[in-house]
């Protein structure tokens, strides 16, 4: 079995963002970048059923701009086999990240796919249900286990009412949930020999993807402020504070 | 110029958000039609055509639909599509879903999560867990809409007389198939709908612990929220989580105890109208969005708050 795993560059979860002056965007200039967080699940469950023997090769594909090859990279490190990186520069939308992905999966002919569920800069949560529509494979998305069997997955989601088991026929598409696994860390041999594992460069356009946004970003501005609050010195001032002044209680 | 909605439901009873969807989808046009994809899911449809924003309802009544699959839904949707120039549905597990299998089957550029309805093809959204809020403009033919169901009033549930059409059911695909859902009942008012909400992070120590907030909750008849480091931690399960990858709430009242607050809880919860937290580490960043801060040990504050609660003689409920 092969297994594709589609990884993405983003500011890291930690960075509390700016919104730039003129309303065009976010600062990422001298921003520290990181790979998407779920990411880092799907990624780690790809490796674990390569370490169980049920999976031959992992690759690891992002589509970004040039620096996304640090993302693959981080992947080639904590035990994916190769990489492949599709340049596109500035905003790419999720539908056509997932034309993009298509052309990947045509090519290389993985059993499965597996991706973070959401992107925490864009918080889309579109991209693997995209890609699954477009090679009408089916979907699991925001999976928290994942059981691989024959020729289908059994897999538990987290849904909002609960979980939920379903089972899926391979090859399918599965978008990770963080509580599915607990990503491990590249250890400086790995991250040595990650450096010597292949990744393969195209652009949107070798694939004949257009990527141009359908979307217009008129402004983006930061939420209004939450006026300070105080602090009270002690339980029966808070509740006193909730009866008479908030009324919420 | 008409919007069709995707209800969500059991069979039974439509779920809660989509009636804020519903008063969503009235903003961009009142020409709404709600399709119910269902089993026996007569009483649905019926309590669907008595919501006075709905124009009509569409109503599949297959085996086929018993269990949300989105591969099962998709082929439905896709025929209706060319009668309509919003696809909309709202934006919590079911939604983010289903949506973008039915827009990349459309070659649409969905919209995520939108929180405002600027006009019939800019929205407001947000972006960076909350952190940040684009306006956005759809260009493509139909818009594939998500609607964050919090920052819309549900729309009314009686006074409304729209007829019911039974339409032909889709295709049915064989790539996935159902097999159970753990389903947490409860009688507690849901997260997503609560007025008040007890929150509790990774200070509460056990999942035994969360008696306390329990107690406290039952009191207030308030829903039980966590962290992600709680439910990680396995005190509580994952229908609780509040924050940027669970349940976005914006109750009356937000309590958190014990959450230190970090961006990805804050997404979740900032948007209430009253927070407190209680936290015994003066500077953990919950205090920075909170109305009301008590710093103490929450082992010593939940039980002292319900002496006082007990003592007050009436409780909103």
């Amino acid at each position: 079995m092969k297994i594709l795993v589609a990884v993405k560059r983003v500011i890291d979860y930690n960075v509390q963002i700016r919104v730039k002056e003129d309303g065009s965007g976010v600062v990422t200039d001298n921003v520290k970048m990181s790979t998407n967080p779920p990411d880092d699940n799907a990624i780690e469950e790809a490796v674990k059923i390569k370490e169980s023997g049920k999976a031959k090769e992992v690759i690891a594909v992002s589509v970004g701009e040039e620096k996304a090859q640090d993302t693959v990279r981080k992947a080639l490190a904590v035990g994916a086999d190769r990489g492949i990186l599709v340049k596109v520069d500035g905003i790419v939308e999720p539908l056509a990240v997932s034309k993009i992905l298509q052309k990947i999966v045509e090519k290389e002919k993985p059993d499965l796919v597996f991706m973070g569920k959401q992107a925490i800069d864009d918080d889309c949560n579109q991209t693997g249900q995209m890609l699954a529509a477009l090679l009408n494979w089916p979907q699991a998305t925001f999976a928290s286990k994942i059981n691989v069997k024959d020729k289908s997955l059994e897999v538990t989601r987290e849904v909002d009412e609960g979980l939920e088991t379903i089972e899926v026929n391979v090859p399918a598409i599965v978008t990770c949930d963080l509580r599915l696994n607990e990503p491990r860390y590249a250890s400086l041999p790995n991250i040595m020999k990650a450096k010597k594992k292949p990744i393969e460069q195209l652009s949107a356009s070798d694939l004949g993807v257009d990527t141009k946004p359908r979307i217009e970003q008129i402004k983006v501005e930061e939420p209004p402020k939450r006026k300070a609050g105080i602090k009270v010195a002690s339980v029966e001032e808070l509740v006193q504070k909730l009866k008479n002044e908030a009324k919420v209680i | 110029m008409s919007v069709l909605l995707i209800a969500e439901h059991n069979n039974k009873e439509l779920k809660p958000f989509t009636l804020n969807a519903i008063s969503a989808a009235s903003k961009v046009n009142e020409e709404v039609h709600v399709l119910v994809l269902g089993s026996n899911s007569d009483s649905v449809a019926k309590a669907v055509s008595e919501i006075p924003n709905v124009k009509k309802v569409i109503h599949i009544n297959n085996p086929l639909y018993e269990n949300y699959l989105a591969e099962n839904y998709t082929s439905v949707i896709i025929r209706l599509s060319k009668d309509y120039s919003h696809i909309m549905c709202s934006a919590n597990t079911f939604g983010k879903n289903l949506m973008p299998r039915v827009a990349a089957l459309l070659d649409i550029s969905q919209v995520s999560d939108i929180t405002k309805v600027i006009s019939e093809d800019t929205f407001l959204r947000p972006i960076y867990a909350g952190n940040a809020f684009a306006t956005v403009k759809s260009s493509d033919k139909i818009k594939c809409v998500t609607i964050r169901p919090t920052s819309f009033d549900p729309a009314p549930t009686s006074g409304g007389s729209a007829e019911i059409l039974n339409e032909e059911v889709g295709d049915s695909s064989d790539l996935s198939k159902f097999i159970k859902k753990e389903e947490i009942k409860s009688d507690r008012p849901e997260l997503g709908t609560a007025r008040v909400v007890i929150s509790g992070g990774r200070g509460m120590q056990s999942g035994e612990n969360f008696k306390l907030i329990t107690a406290v909750a039952d009191k207030l008849n308030a829903a039980i929220g966590a962290s992600r480091a709680a439910v990680d931690a396995g005190y509580i399960t994952n229908d609780h989580q509040v924050g940027q990858t669970g349940k976005v709430v914006v109750p009356d009242l937000y309590i958190a105890v014990g959450i230190s607050g970090a961006i990805q809880h804050l997404a979740g919860m900032k948007e209430s109208k009253v927070i407190v937290a209680i936290n015994k580490d003066g500077e953990a960043p919950i205090f920075s969005v909170a109305d009301y801060g008590l710093e103490a040990d929450l082992f010593d504050a939940l039980p002292k708050f319900l002496e006082e609660l007990n003592k007050l003689n009436t409780i909103q409920k």
